[in-house]
């Protein structure tokens, strides 16, 4: 088989005093989801901080296509096919939808000093491609602001798939949706998929991750304490062991006596 | 999902002509200086004459030049409260220099704008550095770049301006680069006014038609959002803080070649006018927002309201009343129009 897209082995890293994450294993395959599921400082943050090259690890390797890697910016990230979208901070709100989806990657006409931005094939990509996701945004010159989370979440995924990620990472998409927008998302999840990326879904919504997932990776308190494939995996298990599996067994029992 | 699938949402309507209009960052100032003008030129008939406009152009001019820079770097997220005093820097390096080593006045042209673009540049390196806020490093600056313009020049010359340049090798072509005047149809308009013109053309252009005007935008609306999306965040704003040094030199060049001799205590508090130019044309505070030809505007109400005092023979004691409550009255009327932008709500 194949090396995977994205290998970490034995990854860490502390801030300070605290370790944040230590020894973590990861695999993403093409075509598949690796959900990472984990509470509050679980060390999801740091994950994601890692693969998205906004900061480095302090031990273990981090491979792409077998190779080792030290990503040092974003923007390496990006250009290893890394895309990440970001729950609150995918979008700039002001912005125009156009601008946007291109922002960081503009396509432009002519040379030197005039170089320009190609207004009209941008917006025309960019109504093409929301389109194919099957989102009309009617007008791609109004502010990302004015769309709901949902969309934004779309429009974002939809810029990460265009531009080529070969792994794509969602860091909580669904945290902040209601019932149907969350849908949505996780359908944009699966299309990625069919199209052959390699996603890692972030969440901590057991119930969003298995319609999806192909793998669990479950973090607690900066370490791994699930990994399983989806014919293992079932809410319950999920649950429990984010929750620290005895202690919510001992809780719900406490509950129960009241 | 089938591509033709297409999610309409049937509450959301398309936006006409008039409401696009009325998103435009712009707007207000301009509605602002249209009824100044009416104003002034009802109260003066002085006012409308073709001499007094371009007296009230080159007085736009002088704060226009900076409202570029200032502007840019404000829709970038930050503000430079030391633009003031570092006009008087960048011309007193120059004057200070032809002082000093004597030769040619150019070689002090040169290195004041090498000086100017430094200064930017050190201020955009602090900031993205420290990760302080704008308002605290350029306030370090502008006191910092307030006492230097004092303390040299007095080491330099012993008194508080410098000698005058006249008679300097190279001042003639100076003069007639920085501060020709300019006859167009017989009036006489100061070569500033082109040079701001020029600026406002590049800024937009910058702005709306290229890359960098993209990261500036994003830089200043979602600065976490726009690194996210691999937009070089720090290299924009240091970018942005060098515009402000280079429009600094050229205005510096201005006052220099026009009056001769430097002043060493000026161009303190001149820093706010900039701001107030760029806010009435629209820029937010809080970045992400705003045009150059917002603050042209801005500049240009600027300049109607400095001379139309004079020319309506009112008191100037009045100016800075007048300045404050435009600033005031603009920002409140822009800060609606954006949250209405933003909501999608403007109809």
């Amino acid at each position: 088989m194949n090396a995977p897209l994205l290998r970490l082995t034995g990854v860490g890293k502390t801030h300070g005093n605290v370790i944040s994450l230590a020894d973590v294993d990861l695999e993403v395959h093409a075509g598949s989801v690796t959900c990472v599921l984990g509470d509050n400082g679980a060390g999801k943050s740091t994950l994601i901080g890692i693969i998205s090259g906004n900061h480095a690890p302090d031990s273990g390797i981090l491979e792409i296509d077998g190779i080792p890697t030290r990503l040092t910016s974003p923007r390496q990230a990006l250009e290893r096919g890394i895309a990440t979208v970001y729950q609150d901070l995918a979008v700039v709100p002001l912005m125009p939808i156009w601008r946007n989806f291109f922002l960081g990657q503009e396509l432009t006409r002519g040379w030197g000093p005039l170089s320009r931005l190609d207004i009209a094939t941008m917006r025309e990509i960019t109504r093409r491609e929301l389109a194919g996701m099957g989102i009309d945004l009617r007008d791609v010159d109004q502010p990302i602001g004015t769309l709901s989370g949902g969309e934004r979440q779309s429009v974002a995924i939809a810029r990460a798939v265009y531009f080529g990620a070969r792994i794509l990472m969602l860091d909580e998409p669904t945290a902040a949706l209601g019932v149907k927008q969350s849908a949505l998302v996780l359908r944009h999840i699966r299309h990625a998929r069919e199209r052959g990326l390699g996603v890692i879904f972030i969440t901590h919504n057991p119930r969003h991750a298995m319609p999806v997932a192909d793998r669990f990776l479950i973090l607690g308190r900066g370490r791994t304490i699930g990994a399983f494939p989806r014919e293992e995996a079932s809410i319950e298990r999920i649950t429990a062991l984010m929750a620290g599996g005895d202690e919510l067994d001992e809780l719900l029992r406490e509950l129960d006596e009241d | 999902m089938s591509t033709g699938d297409l999610i309409r949402d049937e509450r959301v309507r398309g936006r006409g002509l008039f409401e696009r209009v009325f998103v435009r960052p712009e707007i207000g100032a301009l509605a602002a200086a249209l009824v100044l003008f009416v104003v002034f030129a009802a109260v003066s008939p002085v006012f409308t004459q073709p001499a007094s406009l371009a007296t009230i152009l080159y007085g736009a001019s002088t704060v226009g030049i900076m409202a570029v820079g200032v502007s840019l770097l404000m829709i970038g997220g930050e503000v430079d409260l030391s633009a003031g005093v570092a006009v008087t820097t960048s011309a007193l390096t120059a004057a200070l220099i032809a002082y000093w080593f004597g030769g040619n006045i150019w070689w002090g042209v040169l290195f004041s704008l090498i000086a100017a673009l430094a200064v930017g540049a050190l201020n955009g390196w602090l900031l993205t550095r420290t990760r302080l806020s704008s308002f605290i490093v350029t306030l370090a600056s502008f006191f910092m770049l307030t006492g230097l313009n004092l303390g040299v020049t007095r080491m330099l010359t012993g008194g508080v301006a410098t000698p005058s340049i006249e008679a300097a090798p190279g001042y003639e072509l100076g003069r007639e680069i920085f501060a020709a005047d300019v006859p167009v149809f017989g009036i006489t308009i100061k070569i500033t006014v082109f040079y701001w013109i020029a600026l406002v053309i590049i800024a937009t252009w910058i702005l709306r038609r290229t890359r960098v005007g993209n990261w500036i935008f994003a830089s200043g609306g979602a600065p976490a959002a726009a690194r996210a999306s691999g937009v070089p965040v720090r290299a924009t704003k240091i970018g942005l803080y060098i515009g402000v040094g280079f429009c600094a030199w050229l205005l510096a060049m201005h006052q220099l070649f026009a009056f001769k001799t430097v002043q060493s205590g000026e161009g303190i508090g001149n820093e706010f006018l900039y701001i107030i130019a760029a806010v009435v044309g629209g820029c937010l505070m809080t970045g992400g927002y705003g045009s150059a030809i917002g603050a042209a505007i801005g500049a240009l109400i600027y300049g109607m309201a400095l001379k139309g005092v004079v020319y309506a023979e009112w008191s100037p004691d009045w100016l800075k009343f007048f300045l404050g409550a435009m600033l005031l009255a603009a920002t409140v009327f822009n800060v609606y129009l954006q949250r209405r932008a933003a909501r999608g709500r403007i109809r």
